[in-house]
């Protein structure tokens, strides 16, 4: 199998493929990227924590204008997973209003996004549809 | 306690397209007219603040005086996301309650024209062909549009789903009919970039953006320049009658950024800075949401436009689908909202914005709207918000001389 890495390095891959977070351990809130401090405490201690694989949509778009070289219409969403906000798109489903709607159910997913020159393959995330 | 400041004088250019005018050129003509709208001249201002968001480096505001007047004053460049130009203004406002002067210019401006999507860098790079993890997510590839999306029309189409989520009662049918209002407030405007009354059905079959906002959902890009010249009240007092008539007072001023909130690294939380700003505007003014004769606020897209009755309390919270059913935002209604066609018609040269919804409101004030004015107003609001975030709202009222 090939050498494989994540889009973002909150996204850890292996068996069991889920998201972390950087949580303040002084007030609880969490970041996915790197702090220099907690922007709601002040705190500069921050233990990794796991998040939720499932969630519900909170709001979402459909994306039909975007940059040169990203693929429309795409599903843009805000997941809460068990409290915790994650942005995200929502994949394996018609990117119609339809067939998309807040307060549905959905659950992390990884799936290659490419390969680069040194044959690595780049694995991002999404959510899908539970059931 | 600080002294009151005015509006003495205050103008926009017509907002569209203006090939042959570089930025200067819209900025002195906008500077020059709010000057002359206020019967004084450059060597008059002891401050000038300098709105422009997409050249920000290029020092605008010492550009300017070289055509209009260079007398040595400070200058002061801001760039504040969509609320530069509120935050240009307030910067002066804020020289002459410091009692460093007594006059003070500000000025914004954007040529925008053409520029397409806004928003789509959030930490996107070309497709590297080494997949190296860099930033502070330590992202491999580009993120937008794979980890969701953070341009401008997708993140506020979510600020409108998530509100519609929390309270129900929205639909791609209600946020077209918010755009409706402002593109019929739009054919009474004649500085307006688009005047053309559009109807439901068009709206809605427009070409999709970002779900729910079609084009014309959508604020235009486009060139433009505002200007204010602002005055102490001690000042004012030994003006003529006719400048104090027209004078507008400030009664509140207030620039607010975006508090910490669980999902505000996910979702701009464009809500809570908006609702603190209003909260402290209406209590240095000593007015009410209800006292209010007319409100621009920042409809920078349909689905902004909703949220922002909500954060601006003219609604109870949550009734923000109600007050827009009930007709309360159309110019005939109990608290017209963007009697100037707001940015999906007027346009929106992003640092031009937060100066041009206070002429706008002005012009009502004084009287001087023509075939939009607004019978008797004496009290307006003018509200802006940038992602970043930034948030300025203003509360003017009517001279009482």
């Amino acid at each position: 199998m090939a050498e494989q890495v994540p889009l973002v390095e909150y996204l850890v891959l292996g068996d069991d493929p889920h998201l972390t977070a950087q949580e303040c351990t002084g007030c609880g809130a969490r970041f996915f990227d790197r702090r220099n401090a907690c922007a709601s405490c002040e705190g500069d201690q921050f233990k990794k924590v796991r998040i939720a694989n499932e969630g519900v949509l909170r709001a979402f778009t459909i994306v039909s204008m975007a940059a040169p070289g990203v693929p429309v219409p795409f599903v843009a969403g805000v997941i809460d997973c068990d409290g915790t906000s994650v942005r995200g798109n929502v994949v394996n489903v018609e990117p119609s209003p339809d067939n998309v709607s807040t307060g549905m159910k959905v659950r992390l997913t990884t799936f290659p996004i490419g390969t680069d020159d040194d044959g690595v393959e780049g694995i991002g995330f999404g959510f899908e549809p539970v059931g | 306690m600080a002294e009151d400041v005015w509006i003495l004088g205050i103008t926009m250019t017509k907002f569209g397209k203006h090939p042959d005018k570089d930025m200067v050129d819209l900025a002195a003509e906008a500077a020059r007219g709010a000057l002359s709208d206020a019967g004084v001249t450059m060597k008059d201002m002891g401050i000038l603040a300098a709105g422009n968001l997409m050249n920000a480096s290029a020092g605008i505001g010492q550009q300017l005086q070289k055509q209009i007047g260079q007398t040595g004053i400070p200058v002061y460049n801001v760039a504040n996301a969509c609320a530069t130009g509120a935050t240009a203004l307030r910067t002066a406002v804020m020289a002459i309650k410091a009692g460093e002067c007594d006059y003070g210019l500000a000025v914004g401006v954007e040529k925008l024209s053409g520029a397409g999507l806004l928003g789509a860098g959030g930490g996107s790079r070309s497709s590297g062909t080494h997949y190296e993890p860099s930033g502070r997510y330590g992202a491999v590839a580009t993120t937008d549009g794979r980890i969701g999306t953070t341009t401008m029309p997708g993140t506020f189409a979510q600020i409108g789903m998530e509100y519609g989520h929390k309270y129900g009662g929205t639909s791609f049918e209600l946020f077209a009919k918010i755009s409706e209002k402002n593109h019929a407030h739009s054919t009474l405007n004649p500085l307006a970039a688009y005047t053309k009354k559009m109807s439901l059905e068009q709206i809605m079959g427009d070409v999709m953006i970002a779900y729910p906002n079609t084009r014309p959902m959508c604020s235009a890009n486009c060139d433009g320049a505002a200007a204010a010249v602002v005055v102490s009240d001690s000042k004012l007092k030994t003006l003529s009658l006719e400048q104090r008539k027209r004078a507008v007072k400030i009664a509140a001023s207030v620039l607010t950024t975006d508090p910490w909130q669980e999902a505000c690294q996910i979702l701009p939380d464009v809500n809570t800075l908006t609702r603190n700003a209003a909260r402290q505007a209406y209590e240095q003014a000593g007015v009410g949401p209800e006292d209010l004769d007319l409100v621009e606020l920042h409809d920078c897209f349909a689905t902004a436009e909703l949220v922002h009755y909500d954060n601006l309390m003219l609604c109870e919270e949550g009734g923000a689908v109600d007050f827009f059913n009930s007709g309360a935002p159309w110019r005939d209604g109990k608290t017209p909202v963007n009697v100037s066609g707001g940015l999906e018609s007027k346009g929106h040269p992003i640092a031009a914005t937060g100066i041009a919804n206070i002429w706008e409101v002005c012009h009502h004030l004084r009287g001087e709207a023509g075939d939009r004015q607004i019978q008797g107003a004496k009290v307006g609001l003018a509200h802006v918000i940038g992602l970043g975030s930034a948030c300025g709202v203003h509360i003017l009222e009517k001279s009482a001389a």
